[in-house]
């Protein structure tokens, strides 16, 4: 409590000051859980946006912006739900960074943002049932849906001449959206789906998911799971049993930790995954300075979310959500003056006089759907036990 | 047709790996079996027990691997587990002496114990995500095959691969030496004869002169040897991940109730039971029979009874098959 007391006091004093607003952010990513390996990136790019902001003391005249970080598990929507509850009514935070996966962001927009009416830009949900659910007007994410993902997915696999595959998914609602989307854009370029099967992640042993798999047969396998869950124990099961010898792999199975896990066997599969080579990623990455990892999944899509809630702001000239939830597609996309990552103090200017901006950022952010990135992902390809980008798409 | 090849897929896909999955499941029962024989509770903390084992044998084997000591083409890990055994023993009775003999002097209701066992399944739990952490540990080294999928398929020129690896085969011996060595400790040895005795009637064997703390304490280093092994194999054959090591509690229960809680020989049974019903009756025969049908003849579908979805509730519809007709188990255990 004393403490606590001394920390707004000490704000009160910095803020009083200029007799400018304290904002608050929540960044509710899953620091354990599925992708606790990724998450510390992504939250270190999101406050990296804020720190700039922060400098420039640009933002609704001199506002400070401080991020609060908040635990959304990935997986459990029950304490991610009242984590969430807790930003928004305990911390009063003006907008919500976040979340990651999409089970866990669908029950925080319907259990909390909406209801409390507080914007949320998620840098990491890509479940398609996202693009349509009802939001009102207050969900964005700047990760592309799975749709996207699918129709990429299918394209690589024609590329390399592949006629036929066998599909597992993670059995929740990122795996079956992406699996759905996979399946359906393979079907139109004319590769046979042999089978669509589930797999629950943590079990003891996948021999009977491996089993039907292979009997169904297919040039190769699609594992739309995770890295450090189900999706390795198949690919173990698989490699060990001689059924497939080679993987595509989707966003959630690419990460540093994969092929170090399963050794040399893994090379030559590949896979995809959200990236850009967009100019801003050179530039957010001489940013970076060792505190966050540019390459890492969704790392660049994390500063690009926190800049689009802060640049709105100045935009509407309001911390409130009700006021800038109408701004967001405004700042990212044409007409305006193009804002790369690092430029955020020359946007606020810009905005402040009445101007136009058209933020690129890292990740060359365009929104359609009204509320969603229009896509760019990097094809991987496993080489020497390490993820090599091999083309950007 | 095509006999040849059906077989050695079968075997690949379905009696390869349910063998040596089914040999981890009723080396795990066996320990819980003999929990609820001698102390009459049934173990929570025996899926945590066995990371613990699995972990101190891991820690042991990095150790022998920085110096260099190799077992030939065998996984290291087999010269670590005496070591691993013998800190899991350490643990359990720190675990006796510190809970449970407690609640035994206070001749505690078993449901309590249950209670307390899961009390201490979460402190282990904790334990062992504190020293080694959550994520996947790899520890195997040696020869990983036996015979891999691709030279079998060079060797023999069929179409279908037969692999079988070495934690495999390894699963498979260790598990008939554990259950001879046993059976041989429990009916000959004077002190497998006096657990035997306290177990099926406590009273009459204080009666006759047992010390029932020694029965206890070489009831706990039992467990804590099979706990290791049975962690270990299934470490070696898939990998060390605490969180899956909790979740291998359901499949174990399920086989220690289905064999008979209680007796030895049921564990072995039911592992074996659980284990082929979760692989079977989800397997996929399309490419078995497509092999024995005549040409033009391949079914079209996947020939799958049941979605690999439904895995676990074929176990516990088992489970609850054998519970309705024989409440004891297949073994006559002792009734749930």
């Amino acid at each position: 409590m004393k403490k606590l007391l001394l920390a707004s006091a000490a704000a009160a004093l910095t803020v009083g000051a200029a007799g400018a607003e304290d904002i608050k952010l929540g960044i509710i990513l899953g620091y354990t859980g599925p992708i606790e390996s990724l998450t510390p990136s992504m939250a270190a790019a999101a406050e990296a946006a804020i720190a700039e902001v922060n400098a420039s003391g640009k933002l609704l005249d001199g506002a400070t912006v401080t991020g609060i970080r908040a635990d959304s598990t990935c997986v459990d929507a029950g304490v991610a739900t009242a984590a969430a509850e807790k930003l928004v009514t305990g911390d009063q935070v003006n907008a919500i960074i976040g979340a990651d996966c999409s089970g866990v962001t669908g029950a925080i927009l319907q259990n909390v943002a909406i209801p409390n009416g507080v914007v949320m830009i998620s840098p990491s949900a890509t479940s398609p049932g996202l693009t349509t659910m009802e939001s009102g007007g207050l969900f964005f994410r700047t990760s592309p849906s799975d749709a996207r993902e699918g129709e990429i997915a299918a394209e690589i696999m024609k590329e390399r001449g592949i006629n036929s595959f066998a599909l597992t998914y993670t059995n929740n609602d990122y795996g079956k959206g992406l699996a759905d989307a996979i399946k359906t854009s393979a079907e139109a370029a004319g590769i046979t789906v042999t089978i669509m099967a589930a797999h629950e992640d943590g079990k003891a042993d996948y021999s009977a998911e491996v089993g039907a798999l292979a009997s169904a047969g297919g040039d190769i396998l699609v594992v739309a799971g995770y890295l450090d869950q189900g999706g390795l124990g198949i690919i173990k099961a698989a490699l060990d049993t001689g059924a497939f010898d080679t993987f595509e792999l989707p966003g959630g199975m690419i990460g540093d930790s994969l092929p170090v896990a399963v050794g040399d066997a893994l090379n030559g599969s590949f896979g995809q995954v959200p990236g850009t080579d967009a100019p801003g990623m050179g530039i957010l990455s001489g940013m970076a300075g060792g505190a966050f990892d540019v390459n890492s999944p969704y790392t660049p899509e994390s500063y690009d979310a926190a800049a689009l809630i802060m640049l709105a702001m100045e935009a509407a000239k309001s911390s409130k959500s009700a006021d800038f939830k109408d701004k967001v597609l405004d700042v990212a996309n044409a007409p305006g003056e193009k804002i790369m990552p690092g430029e955020l103090a020359k946007a606020l200017d810009i905005l402040k006089a009445g101007g136009d901006i058209d933020y690129v950022g890292a990740t060359d952010v365009e929104l359609v759907n009204g509320r969603e990135s229009s896509g760019h992902y990097r094809e991987i390809e496993v080489q020497d036990q390490k993820n090599v980008t091999v083309k950007f798409r | 047709m095509d006999p040849i090849n059906a077989i050695v897929a079968l075997l690949n896909f379905v009696v390869i790996p349910a063998t040596a999955y089914g040999a981890q499941l009723a080396i795990g029962a066996l320990g819980v079996t003999m929990i609820y024989g001698i102390l009459r509770f049934s173990n929570f903390a025996h899926g945590d027990t066995m990371a613990f084992g699995a972990m101190c044998t891991i820690l042991v084997t990095w150790l022998f691997q920085s110096w260099g000591l190799h077992l030939w083409v065998l996984p290291t890990a087999l010269l670590a587990l005496p070591f691993g055994i013998a800190a899991t023993a350490a643990l359990l009775i720190f675990t006796d002496r510190a809970v449970y003999r407690f609640y035994r002097r206070q001749k505690a209701a078993p449901v309590i114990l249950v209670i307390v066992s899961m009390g201490v399944m979460f402190v282990m739990n904790g334990l062992v995500r504190f020293i080694i952490g959550v994520e996947d540990q790899n520890f195997l080294d040696g020869e990983r095959f036996i015979i891999s999928a691709r030279t079998f398929k060079e060797m023999t020129g069929l179409d279908e691969g037969l692999a079988f690896k070495t934690s495999q085969g390894l699963t498979i011996v260790t598990a008939v030496v554990v259950v001879a060595a046993l059976f041989w400790f429990l009916n000959r040895t004077r002190t497998g004869k006096s657990m035997r005795a306290f177990s099926d009637n406590e009273d009459l064997a204080l009666l006759s002169g047992i010390n029932p703390e020694k029965v206890v304490t070489y009831t706990w280093i039992i467990v804590a040897g099979l706990a290791t092994i049975a962690g270990v194999l299934y470490g070696l054959d898939k990998s060390f991940k605490p969180f899956t090591y909790f979740q291998l509690l359901l499949p174990i229960f399920a086989a220690a109730i289905v064999g008979g809680l209680g007796s030895p020989i049921g564990a072995i049974a039911g592992g074996f039971v659980i284990a082929f019903s979760e692989i079977t009756v989800t397997y996929a025969f399309k490419k078995v029979l497509g092999y024995f049908a005549p040409g033009g003849w391949e079914p079209d579908s996947l020939m799958q009874l049941l979605s690999t979805d439904y895995k676990f509730a074929v176990s516990f519809a088992i489970l609850i098959i054998v519970l309705l007709f024989k409440p004891t188990g297949l073994f006559k255990g002792k009734s749930v």
